[in-house]
């Protein structure tokens, strides 16, 4: 009855409080090792479609651009104009390969075209040609990592089933004022990889995870920029829940997501609502939802009762893909027709997760330091140069690589290839740091200084900004007498026992040298002080 | 079309000449087994030239009856609309569908029991892979010179068959 009575907006409150409870709620029970909590098992798959860096389109001679004037990146093929026919590029299918091999499928050696039939004015010529029956690649896995807390790094793996070349659809905006649909078709035709995973993950982290993983390798091989805000990578994440021991549940698929963090929400978001539809006697139905980025819910798009059929028909004017191997390629053949699985296995650079074993093994950092390395461009390198330049240890130098300059690089927005602050300014100032000519205080502020001011370097800076250690013993036994005849109460408390309150006098002659005093040091000379004081102090 | 008998198939091939398809001239033996000829007649443009075929005289099957009339219901015809976007919201419209669906089912007749569907008569061709080099494209103009509505260099789609506003922000 009390439903009756309230308003539109205050059903909306009342959601909206209800979501954030159940997050607070949830965050509070999620275990993130396992599937369930108890009384719910979550079933999380993914479908990943990555568009693939090359110059030109999948079937056609277009070029590939992000950014160009409407319909300018067009031919006739993409248009959907007949007459014409579609030709493989032989590069999307060696990116293609490549990714396989680097989520350890088994490649099908041979594959076919096949055409999904649905309408959309995005797509004028009524089919997409992709690879349904047979594809380029099955059987795969996905090693990614978890991280669980701030410390703690969990590996886990997600079963890839299949991956395929497919086209891509034009693009469609709305336009408002003259309420009309307005299609773009430079995106029509760009070659992507469609990388379905298994139902084996549980929870927005998981996804996440998976996907930053599945981007860095894709970057790393070359083969997309998997930027997810620009659509180069798109994930859709399908999504059911069930009681432990009986079978799955009916799933919703949802799309709309792009970047990883939006998709762990999204999915949490999802399982939530099916446990909270179910739990209330509902019924979950088979349909599409969007994920609405603004109020972190996933919204009605369509419904999926009646399922779509998509008429394959295997794709007429392609005859099947042959990939050959080192053993099946013939002699006759012309090189530049040859897509060669050994080759390319050879040609595959240091995948993340090796070079992430490499780094901890070889300079002994910490789990999380490699990743943290491995998600800059460019930061393994700068370590690496810092490292061989300086005689501080790789432990010492990782600290300041990734809080110090990291912080930089993030303040001032830059890429670590854009750094005024080259690896020799690094390895200079940890060497005067390990040599005891400055403390890390000063050092900090010869980074900032380094880096507002290019071509000069870290002695220089030292020497103008007067930053270096005072090792003069007399000048610091002033200051330690200054600091002890402003601070009358505190020296009390020191002679009464409460040594503790020696770090406030430390405290207060490090911001006198500015920084420039060593801490032991000080210490010593304070507690010499306060001990002939003490002694002065009896003998009168 | 003007200098052709009544049951004549024009042949579009480079030489210029025409199929005469009933005409059968002359039966030459040809290791015993009997030979259609397909003449190639004077185009009065010229050419001309003899075709062999092995295509028999008589056809070697015979037509079987498959008397098993589909099922067809309205759900049936909702959803094939659904998907080829074509009426056939009247009887004539049903019943030409049961019938061409008929025609087609004598297919299950042909015992296809172990053997690999054939997608393309191209199945042991090569596929050709083209190297990745821009060569097309930039012809705004021309593509768009076949569209009966655009503004601003863009296409204008027609209005919406299942207007469905959530999937717009797909794109």
């Amino acid at each position: 009855m009390m439903a009756l009575c309230l308003s539109v907006r205050c059903v909306k409150a009342l959601e909206n409080r209800t979501w954030r409870c159940l997050t607070a709620f949830r965050r509070s029970r999620q275990s993130d090792a396992g599937r369930q909590d108890g009384r719910w098992e979550r079933v999380v798959g993914l479908e990943v479609h990555a568009q693939l860096c090359s110059k030109s389109k999948l079937f056609s001679g277009s070029q590939v651009q992000f950014l160009a004037p409407p319909n300018s990146l067009v031919s006739f093929l993409d248009a959907s104009l007949p007459g014409t026919l579609p030709v493989l590029n032989k590069h999307c299918v060696e990116g293609a390969v490549k990714t396989a091999l680097a989520v350890n499928c088994t490649i099908n050696k041979r594959s076919t075209f096949d055409r999904k039939h649905y309408f959309y004015a995005d797509l004028p010529v009524g089919y997409q040609i992709t690879q349904h029956r047979c594809p380029i690649a099955v059987s795969g896995n996905l090693a990614y990592n978890l991280c669980v807390g701030k410390r703690h790094v969990i590996p886990k793996f997600v079963r890839i089933k299949q991956i395929q070349l497919e086209q891509d659809s034009g693009k469609s905006f709305h336009d408002d004022v003259r309420t009309q649909t307005l299609i773009d078709l430079n995106r029509s035709g760009i070659g992507l990889i469609e990388i379905v995973m298994e139902p084996d993950m549980c929870c927005g982290n998981e996804a996440e995870a998976a996907v930053r993983e599945l981007q860095l390798i894709l970057r790393t091989l070359g083969t997309s920029h998997g930027n997810m805000s620009e659509g180069q990578l798109r994930v859709d994440a399908n999504i059911s829940v069930h009681r432990p021991g009986e079978p799955y549940g009916v799933r919703t698929e949802v799309k709309n997501i792009n970047s990883a963090r939006f998709l762990a929400r999204a999915i949490d978001y999802e399982i939530q609502r099916q446990i909270e539809i179910l739990e209330n006697g509902g019924k979950i139905l088979n349909e599409t939802r969007a994920f609405d980025y603004k109020s972190g819910q996933t919204i009605f798009m369509r419904d999926k009762e009646r399922k779509q059929d998509y008429r394959f028909m295997p794709e007429p004017n392609l005859p099947p893909l042959i990939i050959y191997d080192n053993e099946t390629l013939p002699s006759n053949v012309n090189p530049h027709q040859v897509v060669n699985i050994d080759y390319i296995r050879e040609q595959l650079p240091e995948l993340p997760n090796v070079k992430r074993r490499r780094l901890v093994e070889k300079y002994g950092i910490l789990v999380e330091h490699s990743f943290t390395l491995m998600n800059e461009d460019g930061l393994v390198q700068f370590f690496e140069s810092v490292v061989e330049q300086t005689q501080a240890s790789p432990k010492k130098v990782i600290g300041w690589v990734i809080n110090d300059f990291v912080a930089l690089l993030k303040q001032n927005n830059l890429r670590v290839n854009q750094s005024p602050i080259r690896p020799t300014d690094m390895s200079e100032i940890l060497n005067l740091l390990e040599n005891g000519c400055i403390t890390s205080f000063s050092a900090k502020q010869v980074l900032t200084e380094l880096w507002k001011n290019k071509g000069k370097t870290a002695t220089q800076v030292v020497e103008l900004k007067e930053l270096g250690l005072i090792k003069d013993q007399k000048k610091l036994e002033q200051m330690c007498q200054c600091v002890i005849e402003d601070h009358p109460e505190e020296v009390s408390e020191i002679q009464k026992g409460n040594w503790k309150v020696i770090n406030k006098l430390i405290g207060q002659v490090q911001k006198a040298s500015r920084g420039r005093t060593s801490p032991t040091l000080v210490e010593a000379t304070l507690e010499k002080k306060l001990f002939q004081r003490c002694n002065h102090r009896n003998e009168d | 079309m003007p200098g052709c008998g009544p049951s004549v198939a024009r042949c579009r091939c480079q030489r210029g000449g025409f199929l005469s398809a009933p005409r059968l001239v002359g039966l030459p033996e040809e290791r015993g087994r009997p030979t259609a000829t397909w003449r190639m007649g004077r185009c009065p443009d010229g050419g001309g030239a003899r075709w062999g075929t092995r295509v028999p005289k008589t056809p070697t099957w015979t037509l079987t009856e498959h008397n098993q009339s589909p099922e067809v219901s309205m759900e049936m015809i909702d959803h094939l609309e659904c998907l080829a976007l074509v009426d056939f919201r009247n009887q004539e419209g049903v019943q030409r569908l049961a019938s061409a669906i008929q025609f087609a089912n004598q297919l299950h007749v042909v015992d296809t029991e172990e053997v690999e569907p054939m997608d393309s008569v191209l199945e042991n061709r090569p596929l050709y892979l083209r190297a990745d080099e821009v060569t097309d494209g930039d012809c705004t103009e021309a593509v768009l010179s076949n569209a009966r509505q655009a503004v601003e260099e863009y296409f204008v789609a027609p209005p919406e068959v299942r207007g469905d506003l959530a999937c717009r922000i797909l794109h």
